[in-house]
């Protein structure tokens, strides 16, 4: 197998705090890659590595052989690395479909525009929105602007999807909805790195999860390996007499 | 205290069914907080802990389900006419007044009539409890330490007279020797037969430290029983782990 994404000994700060340290991962093509960990332990910071939110203080991040480090999000969004946030921001005043559109004109190909139309039309059904393209976004429900959002970065025909907490906010229905979606679109080839704090959803859709703690890696390994292992139990379960040495707090 | 009033617990909540907006984050969530007893919910990150709190205190309304507190049914109450009847939340991320001094932010505490009636006594018991809040009660509470202002957030709440203590997030954020000077006052309050409704992310510690525990995950209960036996329980792990 070759890697969609290769992150090399990343690290990053803000002000005294080390948000991210050391971090090496790989996403191999096809694969689905859960990105765990408490709250605080950078897992958003690391996403925001990976499409040029931030510039790393040092390491490497390599997509399909190309170097990215330190490059601006539309230039990585145009090699085919896509991103669903987890606080969406549709533009509220367009139709589903041009959402979706915009999503398709900035992607990995440069699409003449009734073309894109044609891309965020197919990718709008397949997200379950294909009733509702003429809506405009603002007027999605919850569940509705997580599908909305999904297909912005899906219009973008990516190689590689960075999700960012599309189960937040679902009921279970919506939730087991969503989760087929997404085995729909690995299906297709696209490589998905998601992180997700729903952990039903996120153990049975990885094939490989890596668990972060304080910005580092703390586990990596199939779900029922990490699930078992002591150190993420302890992460998760915390301890019962807190000791000068037992960690830091986030 | 009668009979009566051993048996019946303080708090009973029924179904309680809340969320935001179009989206529902609490889907039937049962549980009982007996007099004198220490109770922890538990649950993972989003399990809804914190929305099942704001649900009883009354920052927001409950979809569905009951609240009764001391017999009384409060579902509908808003949260002040909650807290003058002795419901009283420490919230998460302490929420203090920064430009008050420690002594001001505890006399907010005694707002409501009750409290009032109480403030001295209720600052004095605070002052014993919290030695460092007494030291420290003419500064401003911003100025305080993490560990500081959760002591100072806990004697906010306990100047509300309240028969019922909710601290959401004890621990959050606080270095682990701060947590364990915090833990040892809880217990003392708690030895002096306080009724305690404690919310936490790090399971272990609230379960040596609580009576009984409820433990949830996507909005819904997963298990409950004396502490020392939910610890030893498998769908602990499934609950946080998903596995």
């Amino acid at each position: 197998m070759s890697a969609v994404l290769e992150v090399e000994a990343v690290s990053k700060r803000f002000g005294g705090v080390a948000a991210v340290r050391d971090l090496s991962l790989r996403v191999e093509e096809g694969e689905i890659l859960g990105l765990i960990g408490p709250n605080g332990a950078g897992k958003s910071t690391v996403f925001n590595l990976i499409n040029g939110v931030y510039a790393p203080d040092r390491g490497r991040i390599v997509f399909r052989g190309t170097d990215i480090t330190g490059a601006p999000p539309y230039r990585i969004a145009r090699l085919g690395l896509a991103r669903a946030h987890q606080i969406v921001q549709p533009l509220a005043g367009l139709s589903v479909l041009d959402n979706c559109t915009v999503g398709a004109c900035f992607g990995r190909e440069d699409l003449p525009l009734e073309e894109a139309r044609a891309a965020a039309r197919e990718v709008a059904a397949e997200v379950g929105l294909g009733t509702q393209i003429d809506m405009p976004a603002g007027q999605l429900t919850t569940a509705g602007k997580k599908r909305l959002e999904l297909a912005r970065a899906l219009s973008a025909r990516p190689h590689l999807l960075l999700l960012d907490e599309v189960l937040a906010g679902l009921n279970p229905s919506e939730v087991e909805q969503m989760i087929d979606i997404v085995r729909g679109i690995r299906k297709r080839g696209v490589a998905i790195l998601i992180i997700e704090h729903v952990m039903r959803a996120i153990m049975s859709l990885s094939d490989r999860i890596v668990v972060l703690n304080l910005g580092s890696m703390l586990a990596q390994g199939s779900p029922s390996e990490v699930a078992a292992d002591p150190q993420v139990i302890t992460a998760y379960l915390g301890v019962a007499e807190p000791t000068q040495d037992a960690g830091h707090v986030s | 205290m009668t009979a009566m009033a051993t048996d019946t617990p303080l708090l009973r909540v029924e179904g309680l069914q809340a969320g935001y907006d179009d989206v529902q984050v609490v889907w039937g969530i049962s549980l009982e907080v007996a007099r004198g007893r220490m109770t922890t919910l538990l649950g993972a990150n989003g399990a809804g802990k914190t929305t099942t709190l704001r649900a009883v205190t009354g920052s927001i309304r409950p979809r569905g389900g009951r609240v009764v507190f001391n017999g009384e049914d409060v579902t509908r109450l808003s949260a002040h006419a909650k807290t003058a009847r002795g419901l009283v939340l420490v919230p998460e991320g302490r929420q203090l007044f920064g430009d008050m001094t420690v002594e001001e932010n505890l006399q907010m505490g005694a707002y409501c009539a009750r409290a009032r009636r109480r403030e001295a006594q209720q600052m004095e018991q605070v002052y014993t409890l919290f030695p460092r809040l007494k030291e420290r009660r003419r500064q401003k509470a911003g100025t305080f330490s993490g560990g500081e202002q959760q002591m100072l957030a806990i004697g906010r709440g306990l100047m509300s007279a309240p028969e019922l203590l909710i601290i959401d997030e004890l621990s959050l954020g606080l270095a682990p020797v701060v947590v364990q000077q915090i833990v040892g006052t809880l217990q003392t309050l708690k030895d002096s037969g306080a009724t305690i409704l404690l919310v936490e992310q790090n399971l272990r510690l609230a379960l040596a430290l609580s009576d009984y525990a409820y433990v949830i995950a996507e909005g819904r209960p997963v298990l409950d029983g004396p502490s020392a036996e939910v610890g030893q329980r498998p769908e602990i792990r499934k609950a946080y782990l998903g596995l």
